[in-house]
C-alpha cells in the first residue's frame, strides 16, 4: 500500500518532531520535563492503542508492561552492572515474553472477562514483586548517583535518556501506523468489529490478537527502564500504579481509539490537563476524580475520541486525520 | 454430467449435541462438486448448526465432515476457510467501523488464498461489481441497507475464493426484486464453477435454483431428492410443510417462474 503517502502519518510525525525539538529551541529543562512526559504518554497511550483501538480488546492493567520492563532494566543496570543501551532492549524484551505468556492465558476471554483479567495480573505482578527479595521487596531499587559518570555525568544522562524516549515515541508512531495500514491491521480490526466473523472469514484470532498484545507491550516495557534510570529508583507502587492504566485508556479514548493520531493527540490533551489541575490549588486533590468524569464523559457523548469525531464530521480529510 | 465428478463435500454421521439437546442427528449427505444442494426445513430444525458444524464453528460430537478428500472434523473456522469452504451468515455480520471495500478485503486477504492488501484490493473490487455494490464500496458497512449486507456477505465470503460456498438464508428479509437480482448471483457464482449448500426458507426461489435438496426435521435428514420430489414428498409435506395444500401452492408458484 502507499499508505505512507497519506498526509495523516507525516502530521502525526511532524508533531512529535516539533514537540520534541522544543526544548532544544527553549534550553529550558523544565520544559524538557514536561515534554518527556507527554512522550511517554503518547508512546504508553499509542502501544495501548494497538490493543484497545485496533483488536478492541480492554486491558485495564497496561501499566504492567512498563512496570514490569522498569523493573527487570532497572535490575539489570543498578544489581548486574548492565549499560543503559543494552538494559532497555532488554526491558522492552522482558515485557513482550510476558505479554505472549498473559496472552496464552487470558486473550481467550473476552470483553469485561478479560479487562477483568489484565487487572488482576497487574495486581498480582507488583503484589509478588512486592515480595521478592532480589528485586528489592517493598522498598525496590536504587541507583548510586554515580552510575551517571559513564553516561557523561546527570545533566548528559537526562538529555540521553530524553533522546532516547524521542525516538521510541517515533518508533510507537511509526509502529502504530504500520499495524493500521497493514494485512494483519485489517485483521485486527477485523477481530475488534466481530471476532466470530473475523474467524470465520479466515483470521487466525489466537495468533493476531497475540501478537497485538505483544507489539502492544514492547514499547511499554523500553519506557519502563527509560523512566525510573531517569527517576534513579523504582518501587512497586510507582511502577505499577492502576490509576496509571486509567489514564492511558483515559488518553487514548480522548484522542479518538483506533486512530494514529488519536493517542498523540489525547496524550497531549491529558497531560495538559492533568498539569493545569495538578498546579490549580482548588483542583489539585482532584485530578484522578477528573480522569475519571472525563472517561465517562467521552464514552457517553463522544465515543470516537477527538479525531474520531472530526473524521466523521469531515469525511474529506479522512487523509490527513488518521 | 455431474454424477462422474467427485465430492467435494461428504458429511458422515455427523451429530452435535449441546448438553441433552441433539441439534443434528445423524446426518449423512455427498455433495459433488458444481451442483446447488438446497438445505431446508421448519425453523429449529438444525440446518445452522449442521453449517456451524461443516465450516468448523463447532466441532461435531460424532461423525466426520470431509472437505476435498480431507477430514475437516473439528478444525478451527479459520483453517477450513484456508481450504476454500466460505460461508455467509443468516443474520449479517459486517464489520461495521469498516468500509465495504475493508469488509471485503478482509475477506480476500485471509481466505482459501493469502493476499496482500494491494491484490486483496484488487479481488474485492472485482467481487464488489460482481454483486453489484461498487458504488457503495467506501461506505461504512454499517450504513448499508439489509439487502446490500446480504450481498456483501456473499461478497466477503466470494472473495475469499472458495471452492465450496455455505449460504445461509441470503434471500431472507429481501423483497421480490432483490430475491430476483440474489437468484441471478448465485445462479452466475454457480457458473463460475463454485459448488454452493444453500438454506433457504423462500421455497420457490429455492426449488428454483437447487439441483437437488435435502431435508431436515428435529435435526435428522428425512428426506433428499430433486426439488420436485421433495415437493411431493409425502414424508416432507407432513413432517415439514405440515400442510398438503400449501406444499401443493408452493409448488405452483414453483413451476409459474
Amino acid at each position: 500500500m502507499n499508505s505512507w503517502k497519506y498526509p495523516a502519518f507525516w502530521i502525526a510525525l511532524l508533531l512529535v518532531v516539533i514537540g520534541g525539538l522544543l526544548p532544544v529551541i527553549t534550553g529550558s529543562n523544565v520544559l524538557r520535563e514536561n515534554i518527556f512526559l507527554i512522550m511517554l504518554s503518547v508512546a504508553l497511550a499509542s502501544s495501548l492503542n494497538i490493543l484497545l483501538g485496533y483488536a478492541g480488546y480492554v486491558s485495564f492493567g497496561h501499566i504492567v508492561f512498563f512496570g514490569v520492563g522498569g523493573y527487570i532494566g532497572f535490575y539489570l543496570m543498578a544489581v548486574q552492572n548492565w549499560s543503559l543501551w543494552l538494559a532497555v532492549p532488554a526491558g522492552g524484551l522482558v515485557a513482550a515474553i510476558l505479554a505472549w505468556l498473559l496472552g496464552l492465558a487470558i486473550l481467550r476471554l473476552r470483553g469485561a472477562y478479560f479487562a477483568l483479567a489484565t487487572i488482576g495480573v497487574n495486581e498480582a505482578v507488583r503484589t509478588f514483586i512486592n515480595n521478592f527479595g532480589p528485586l528489592g521487596g517493598p522498598i525496590g531499587l536504587e541507583v548510586n548517583f554515580s552510575i551517571y559518570q559513564q553516561y557523561g555525568g546527570a545533566a548528559t544522562m537526562q538529555w540521553t535518556t530524553y533522546w532516547l524516549a524521542f525516538i521510541l515515541t517515533i518508533a510507537a508512531i511509526v509502529l502504530s501506523y504500520a499495524v493500521k495500514f497493514s494485512r494483519f491491521g485489517l485483521g485486527l480490526m477485523a477481530i475488534r468489529e466481530d471476532e466470530d466473523a473475523a474467524m470465520v472469514m479466515g483470521v487466525r484470532t489466537p495468533n493476531a490478537k497475540t501478537m497485538a498484545y505483544i507489539l502492544s507491550a514492547i514499547i511499554p516495557g523500553m519506557m519502563g527502564v527509560i523512566f525510573f534510570f531517569r527517576n534513579s529508583s523504582v518501587e512497586p507502587h510507582s511502577a505499577f500504579r492502576l490509576t496509571r492504566s486509567i489514564e492511558m485508556i483515559v488518553m487514548v479514548m480522548l484522542g479518538g481509539q483506533g486512530t494514529v493520531q488519536g493517542p498523540l493527540v489525547g496524550a497531549a490533551l491529558y497531560e495538559a490537563i492533568r498539569s493545569f489541575l495538578l498546579t490549580s490549588p482548588l483542583f489539585k486533590d482532584l485530578q484522578l476524580a477528573f480522569a475519571g468524569l472525563l472517561l465517562l464523559l467521552i464514552i457517553l457523548f463522544v465515543p470516537s475520541g477527538v479525531i474520531g469525531w472530526l473524521r466523521g464530521r469531515y469525511r474529506k480529510l479522512w487523509r490527513v486525520l488518521e | 454430467m455431474m454424477a462422474a465428478q467427485e465430492n467435494i463435500l461428504q458429511v458422515k454421521g455427523v451429530t452435535k449435541r449441546f448438553g441433552g439437546l441433539i441439534a443434528v442427528n445423524n446426518v449423512t449427505f455427498d455433495l459433488p462438486r458444481g451442483q446447488i444442494l438446497g438445505l431446508i426445513g421448519p425453523n429449529g430444525a438444525g440446518k445452522t448448526t449442521l453449517f456451524n458444524v461443516i465450516n468448523g464453528v463447532y466441532a461435531p460430537t460424532e461423525g466426520h465432515v470431509i472437505f476435498k478428500g480431507t477430514d475437516i472434523s473439528g478444525w478451527q473456522p479459520y483453517d477450513v476457510v484456508k481450504l476454500g469452504l466460505a460461508r455467509t451468515h443468516q443474520i449479517v455480520r459486517p464489520l461495521n467501523d469498516l468500509t465495504v471495500l475493508e469488509n471485503v478485503m478482509a475477506g480476500a486477504c485471509y481466505g482459501h488464498e493469502h493476499h496482500s492488501l494491494k491484490e486483496a484490493q484488487g479481488i474485492a473490487d472485482e467481487v464488489l461489481g460482481f454483486v453489484n455494490l461498487s458504488e457503495r464500496r467506501d461506505m461504512l458497512a454499517g450504513s448499508l441497507n439489509v439487502a446490500q449486507k446480504k450481498r456483501l456477505e456473499m461478497a466477503r465470503a466470494l472473495a475469499s475464493r472458495p471452492y465450496l460456498l455455505l449460504l445461509d438464508e441470503v434471500l431472507a428479509g429481501l423483497n421480490p426484486t432483490e430475491i430476483a437480482e440474489m437468484v441471478q448471483v448465485v445462479l452466475k457464482i454457480r457458473e463460475q464453477g463454485v459448488t454452493i449448500l444453500i438454506i433457504e426458507h423462500v421455497m420457490h426461489a429455492l426449488m428454483n435454483v437447487s439441483d437437488r435438496v435435502i431435508v431436515l426435521d428435529y435435526g435428522q435428514l428425512i428426506a433428499e431428492g430433486s426439488p420436485e420430489e421433495i415437493a411431493n414428498d409425502p414424508k416432507v409435506i407432513e413432517a415439514y410443510l405440515g400442510d398438503p395444500d400449501l406444499a401443493k401452492r408452493l409448488m405452483e408458484n414453483a413451476d409459474g417462474d
